[in-house]
């Protein structure tokens, strides 16, 4: 600690922060470009200037960077001092030199952090009348749009992209007064996280190209809090709409997970929200085998005939619908005829992953505390295409060596540039453990390559070599694997916080009880030592938690003739089993009703009756991410449809099948959730209720100033519409409401401050110090229970594959069906290959680029190879969740 | 006693004084006109009804901003941007609900590219409300209006058709970044 | 004879009737032409023109406002005293009206020819008041009781003077019957020898019928038009019309006590009093459009502390006067 003044004010601040987090901490506003909460300072944009004096008795001062400037006890320092002022204004009116006049026409206009420092400084005439630099710009893709012309060169997209995102492909080029940030070429942005450069650019070089295509400002926008719906971490996210289109996925800070950044797939997914094929009224399919438009009374009966004849009704849940969607269902169909809708291997494996949650709940790690880690085993997850923002964690968990050098040479730890330059190629240790070559290996110590059975034995191994009494797996390793056996775990012995990650990808179980065990033998030597689990979809565990039984259950009941009525809540079940069986099972089954958000395959092929369900833009919902968070999502816009999210769909269904449940709203749902089913409590605690109020008013989604309200439908009708009413959440659809700090952060649906528009800085104003947790706490309520005593050691089964197998490859954009819809991420989807290693191959007799027609899982296709020396040997990488290829329960073995 | 005596006269005389004063006004120039057979003089800057100006080209000079929009204290204005193929951005829709609009010239203050501006002519009166509602396509004119002369796009450093980068007014060609020469 | 009465009886019944039925039509239409006349004498005032579309210089205006107010729905707030809130326009009217039963408007031309008529006169403006209070009170509205509570103050104050004032007036003529007033003042208007009088009677006057600037009672400003905010339609109409039929009254009155009603050289006797009258209707609106509105108290205080003083020491120097005349 120490105590520092500020403008004639005393603080006790942290003597580890710079001055100018602390001056923002406290609520100062004190411009700044180059400085980020997560990059740190470097001090190159000198726009934070303060006056520093020396002690009491000076009156002269010096002119400081404040980031530059340590909080020192005793420190005196002057914001508000004239010649500071006058300094920081001087050297906004020099970045803005060549800036191009064009914010009228510039997508960052209205939340530009350039425009809040221009404002801030006072700097509002241009001077200069000579000739401005240009640039020509770059087709970074289709995520980003590049202006070249607006740079101030503060250098925040190199350092976010080479320094935090460890990406190489762009830089800064040029020299002098001609830097250039951009490729060598034109190209898309190689980097999963290329995205956020959208936020870290504090002008308007970098925007968002999915939000241009129908763009309008951030003050237009109507937001929710949201939660990432595609993968299983649970990121906050705060997407914006317009008349009912969903316009863009923006950050929102949760101090836990996400803070400053999303990957490009929860940025970038959202696409499919604004897809003209969805379903957008209740269709029935006719005779012709065509869906055919109902209106809603006439479904209601058409329903209530459907319900009246069928003799028994199934229902398959869904690992990316929300529990109370999940819920309602199985209110509908009764617990014992509802299924998981997970794929057998999926669930077996999101069971064992639950069993271990279980055992280690109190030390499960948040994305944050990876950060902190300073050595890692992971184990089968290629995280960066599974849950990709861990791989971005996973990065800055690797730079702790860097911190603990620069610590041991008295260099802060925001002190960027020498951080960097004292740490250079030192990393914290990682060891992966991955069927194939993973995005994350320039940071991993060697890469360890095998099959999911192998893996799995690795950790087995990992644990033994811990501890003892810690069963290996049956066969022995061979020498190599157990030398890196012992590396592995002397370094996660002698590491302050050891991680270890594990995850349900690779659909083998006992890999998660191998970390389980190894997580055992851990924790007993280091209580710091963590776990980290990943789960395929963005519900996976909330299922695994609800219901044991998965989809085949639903297929074995319509089989054997116990119904012969189907019920599908927001599910494709041609994405959880091979397509025969699907087929077999829909043949058989009278009706088959589908309550979903997209055209999927069940839709457009298997469904008699169609129920459009809301996605998470229109309906709210409670997500429980890998680590066991309730979340609750808020929806953004009504549609301009007969839609509604599922769980209204099932209760009304409910209702005509004659079992009337005795829930009404949201509230009353959770409450019945919890009621029924005891794992689940706290997650009323996940946001306020509907009834929740502040100073009698409910919490804005709109910013205050929303625009063109009388003027929107006007050419529909010239009376304006009703605001609507929002019966499920504290919300309202307008921009009325409190606004303001004491926000309750699950109901923030979007971040401004006054004189702070940009999402990044303003977010600030709602911190408790810059970078750290929100004020009144982070949304979500974790909810697994913290289980007494060390459970046993698991038994060291795995089941070896002697042949060939079939391995799933997958790839960040593609391997999730939602955001597979999306147009962006469609043009970013990998081709459609096999991969294997040279040998195997060369045992093929294929080269690259050969056709191999394939039988896996009782369905073929055929798809060019690509070698990948990093597979296993008689090994086969299958392309997941794209190209037709899905429903495939994988590993399997093959006879190719 | 005396006091009260001046104050009775006074306050008296002051009535009668303000009788006689507001009288007297019986014999002045009526300052109303009978519109509309006398049409008034109206200058042009006066706020009336609002129209979308072309710049000196021809080309619409509405560029979407949206400023207008978040200026219009009743808000009454909704812009929907979009882009030709060359990235100019114009409005795909430009509503105004003229019977919101309180002609308060707001819109027209914000505007960056002098495309809104209020004009001269208020009979705008119509007997279905649902008339007051002026599409983009009731807004535009042909002319510049009151701004002669200028085009956005001349001064803003965006490239769209017909300007390439470097090709605005005060700008350098745009600079090649293989080149190290100082 | 019918019914025991005798040809004359029947002739002059007929004409009693007819003339009760044209003064009682005449004023009402002067009253609503006066609502033309203030609208365009307050234009002429403040430099504008005033209604002149409908009808030659806008005459017919009153037509236009009468047939607009005719087709107004007939609102009762569901919150009012139904029967009350209906009763006190009428009674506003009703009694108006009757008060001009007594004006000789020529020798020959007056309803009845009282010989009590000031005490008539007083009494029916006394009732005035009630269709004030009754408004107020039924409206069930805190601007429309403030309003009736002022206008009941104001009015039973300045009533006092206003019958002190008349006294030296009827000393002179030695009776009460207005026609014998007006005769008496063949020799000279009773304006002169009653100056001060005439002040308080004016005045009173212009606070018995809350005309500006004794308008507190319907002060739009501070009591969004007073007792009458909740009405709408014929009854508002009713007030209205009223108002102005107060105008007329007092006009009138003014003229037979003070300034010799229909007494005049050349011209007719019902011209003189027309014009006459008529110079004091186009002065209220003149007071109009020149004073400005006292505050309560100092209305209050102007009339007890100043009105009252000068009407006593009048009554009783023209009493001292009289006396020593005979």
């Amino acid at each position: 600690m120490a105590t520092i003044t500020i403008d004639g004010n005393q603080y006790d601040v942290d003597d580890t922060e710079n001055l100018l987090a602390v001056a923002l901490s406290k609520g100062y506003d004190l411009p700044y470009f180059c400085w980020h909460p997560e990059l740190h300072s470097v001090g190159a944009c000198r726009q934070c200037a303060v006056k520093q004096y020396r002690n009491d008795e000076d009156e002269k001062g010096m002119i400081v960077m404040a980031c530059m400037t340590p909080c020192s006890d005793g420190g005196r320092f002057e914001i508000a001092d004239k010649e500071a002022a006058e300094m920081r204004s001087q050297v906004i009116e020099w970045l803005m030199i060549n800036h191009p006049h064009d914010c009228p026409v510039c997508e960052e206009g209205g939340e530009c952090h350039l425009q809040d420092m221009t404002l801030m400084t006072g700097h509002t005439q241009r001077r200069y009348r000579g000739p401005k630099r240009t640039h020509r710009n770059q087709d970074l893709g289709p995520f980003i749009s590049h202006e070249m012309n607006r740079c101030i060169a503060c250098y925040r997209c190199v350092r976010f992209y080479r320094d935090y995102a460890d990406g190489d492909d762009l830089r800064a080029l040029g020299s002098h007064n001609n830097v250039y940030f951009g490729r060598d070429s034109d190209g898309a942005l190689d980097n999963e996280f290329s995205g956020n450069l959208v936020e870290v650019c504090p002008t308007g070089v970098f925007t968002d190209k999915t939000l241009g295509a129908h763009y309008n400002r951030k003050w237009d926008m109507q937001n929710a809090p949201g939660i990432c719906t595609h993968c299983s971490l649970g990121c906050n996210t705060s997407p914006g709409s317009r008349q009912g289109m969903l316009k863009r996925i923006q950050n929102r800070f949760h101090g836990e997970i996400n803070h400053y950044f999303l990957c490009d797939r929860g940025r970038f997914g959202a696409g499919f929200v604004n897809r003209d094929d969805r379903p957008r009224q209740p269709l029935v399919r006719n005779a012709d085998g065509i869906l055919e438009p109902r209106a809603m009374d006439v479904m209601r009966d058409t329903m209530e005939s459907v319900f009246a004849e069928a003799k028994g009704v199934v229902g398959v849940g869904s690992p990316r619908a929300s529990l109370e969607d999940n819920y309602a269902l199985r209110h509908l169909v009764g617990a014992k005829q509802f299924s998981n809708g997970m794929s057998a291997p999926d669930a077996a494996a999101s069971r064992a992953a639950l069993a271990v949650l279980e055992n280690h709940s109190g030390q499960l790690a948040t994305l944050r505390e990876i950060e902190e880690c300073d050595a890692v085993l992971i184990l089968g997850e290629d995280v960066t295409q599974t849950a990709p923002r861990v791989a971005l964690s996973l990065r800055q968990s690797a730079r702790n060596k860097h911190h603990e050098m620069a610590a041991a040479n008295k260099i802060p730890k925001w002190h960027a540039r020498a951080v960097r330059d004292i740490g250079q190629t030192h990393n914290s240790p990682i060891f992966s453990a991955t069927t194939h070559a993973t995005r994350l290996d320039d940071i991993v110590v060697e890469p360890y390559r095998a099959r999911p059975n192998a893996i799995a034995a690795l950790g087995f191994a990992v644990a033994n070599a811990l501890d003892a009494t810690a069963p290996a797996a049956v066969e022995p390793l061979d020498q190599d694997a157990q030398a890196f056996v012992d590396a592995i775990a002397a370094t996660l012995k002698g590491a302050k916080k050891p991680l270890i990650i594990a995850g349900t990808s690779l659909g083998d179980p006992s890999i998660l009880a191998a970390a389980g065990n190894a997580m055992r033998a851990l924790r007993t030597a280091n209580s710091e030592a963590r776990l980290f689990v990943t789960f395929n979809e963005a519900n996976s565990l909330g299922l695994a938690m609800m219901e044991d039984r998965d989809v085949d259950t639903a297929f074995a009941a319509i089989e054997d003739g116990t119904a012969d009525t189907l019920v599908v809540m927001q599910n494709c079940l041609y994405e959880r089993a091979p397509k025969a069986r699907v087929d077999a099972a829909i043949k058989k089954a009278k009706n088959v009703i589908v309550m979903d958000h997209s055209l999927t395959r069940t839709v457009g092929e298997a469904a008699t009756h169609v129920l459009p369900a809301g996605s998470f833009a229109e309906a709210d919902g409670t997500l429980i991410n890998n680590e066991g968070r309730a979340q609750r999502f808020f929806q953004v816009f009504i549609p301009d449809a007969p839609m509604q999210e599922g769980w209204r769909w099932a209760q009304d269904l409910a209702e005509v099948a004659g079992h009337k449940p005795d829930w009404i709203g949201m509230d009353d749902l959770i409450a019945a959730i919890v009621a029924d089913m005891p794992q689940f409590a706290g997650i009323q605690d996940a946001a306020p209720s509907q009834s929740f109020r502040k100073f009698g008013m409910r919490f804005p989604r709109s910013p205050h100033r929303y625009s063109g309200r009388t003027a929107l439908y006007a050419n529909v009708d010239v009376r304006e519409r009703r605001p609507e009413v929002d019966p499920d959440s504290a919300l309202s659809y307008s921009m009325e409401g409190y606004q303001g700090v004491a926000t309750p952060p699950a109901l923030m649906s979007y971040a401004w401050a006054p004189g702070w528009d940009s999402n990044q800085a303003a977010i600030t104003r709602f911190q408790d110090e810059v970078g750290g947790h929100l004020k009144g706490g982070d949304p979500g309520v974790r909810i697994l229970r913290v289980a007494a005593g060390h459970s046993a050691f698991a038994d060291a089964t795995i089941h070896p594959v002697a042949g060939w197998q079939a391995v799933p490859i997958h790839a960040i954009f593609g391997s999730e069906s939602q955001s597979a819809r999306s147009a962006a991420i469609v043009e970013r989807m990998p081709a459609a290959e096999y991969r294997v290693n040279p040998a195997a191959a060369k045992s093929l007799k294929l080269t690259a680029g050969d056709t191999l027609e394939l039988a896996i899982d009782g369905e073929t296709h055929a798809f060019p190879i690509a070698i990948d020396p990093s597979l296993p040997d008689q090994t086969v990488g299958v392309p997941v969740g794209m190209h037709g290829v899905c429903g495939l329960r994988l590993p399997v073995e093959i006879k190719p | 006693m005396k006091n009260a005596a001046q104050n009775a006269i006074s306050a008296t005389s002051g009535v009668l004084r303000t009788l006689g004063m507001t009288f007297m006004h019986s014999f002045r120039k009526r300052d109303t006109i009978m519109y509309p057979e006398e049409q008034p003089y109206l200058p042009p800057r006066y706020r009336g009804r609002i129209v979308l100006t072309r710049d000196p080209d021809g080309a619409e000079r509405c560029v979407a901003c949206n400023l207008c929009s978040v200026a219009c204290p009743v808000d009454c204005i909704s812009v929907v941007k979009t882009e030709d193929e060359t990235g100019r951005w114009y409005p795909e829709s430009f509503r105004i609900n003229f019977s919101r609009c309180i002609y308060c010239g707001f819109c027209e203050e914000a505007c960056p590219t002098y495309a809104i501006q209020l004009t001269p002519d208020f009979e705008m009166g119509e007997f279905d409300r649902q008339q007051m509602v002026y599409e983009k396509s009731d807004l535009l004119i042909s002319g510049v209006g009151k701004r002669p002369g200028y085009n956005f796009y001349r001064v803003a450093g965006m490239a769209v058709g017909g300007k390439d980068k470097g090709a605005a007014e005060n700008e350098a060609e745009p600079i090649d970044i293989k080149t190290l020469l100082p | 004879m019918i019914f025991g009465l005798s040809e004359h009886d029947i002739i002059s019944i007929g004409l009693t009737a007819i003339r009760t039925l044209v003064i009682l039509l005449g004023s009402v239409l002067v009253a609503a032409m006066m609502i033309w006349v203030e609208r365009r004498l307050l234009g002429l005032w403040q430099d504008r023109y005033g209604p002149n579309r409908v009808g030659p210089f806008g005459l017919l205006q009153v037509v236009a406002d009468m047939i607009k107010i005719f087709f107004k729905e007939d609102w009762i707030p569901p919150f009012a005293d139904k029967a009350v809130f209906v009763v006190a326009p009428a009674i506003i009217m009703l009694t108006s009206m009757l008060a001009f039963a007594v004006i000789p408007f020529t020798p020959t031309w007056t309803v009845v020819n009282l010989n009590v008529g000031i005490l008539f006169l007083l009494a029916m403006s006394s009732l005035g008041v009630y269709s004030v209070i009754f408004a107020g009170w039924a409206s069930d509205n805190k601007y429309a009781l403030l309003g009736a509570m002022r206008t009941a103050a104001q009015m039973i104050s300045y009533e006092v003077f206003m019958g002190l004032s008349l006294l030296g007036v009827v000393l002179l003529a030695g009776s009460f019957n207005l026609g014998v007033i007006v005769e008496s003042q063949r020799g000279m208007w009773n304006v002169i020898p009653q100056f001060p009088a005439f002040v308080i009677f004016f005045l009173a006057g212009c606070a018995e019928i809350h005309r500006a600037p004794f308008d507190l009672p319907e002060a739009e400003q501070e009591l969004t038009s007073g007792y009458h905010t909740e009405y709408s339609g014929m009854k508002f109409g009713m007030f209205f019309v009223g108002e102005y039929l107060g105008i007329v009254l007092i006009s009138c009155l003014v003229t037979t006590l003070f300034f010799g009603g229909w007494l005049g050289p050349w011209l007719p006797g019902f011209v003189w009093f027309a014009l006459k009258a008529g110079f004091f209707m186009c002065f209220f609106i003149l007071l109009r459009a020149a004073t400005v509105r006292p505050r309560y108290d100092q209305l209050m205080a102007f009339g007890w502390k100043v009105l009252l003083p000068i009407a006593i020491i009048n009554v009783a120097i023209t009493g001292a006067i009289v006396v020593a005349q005979s």
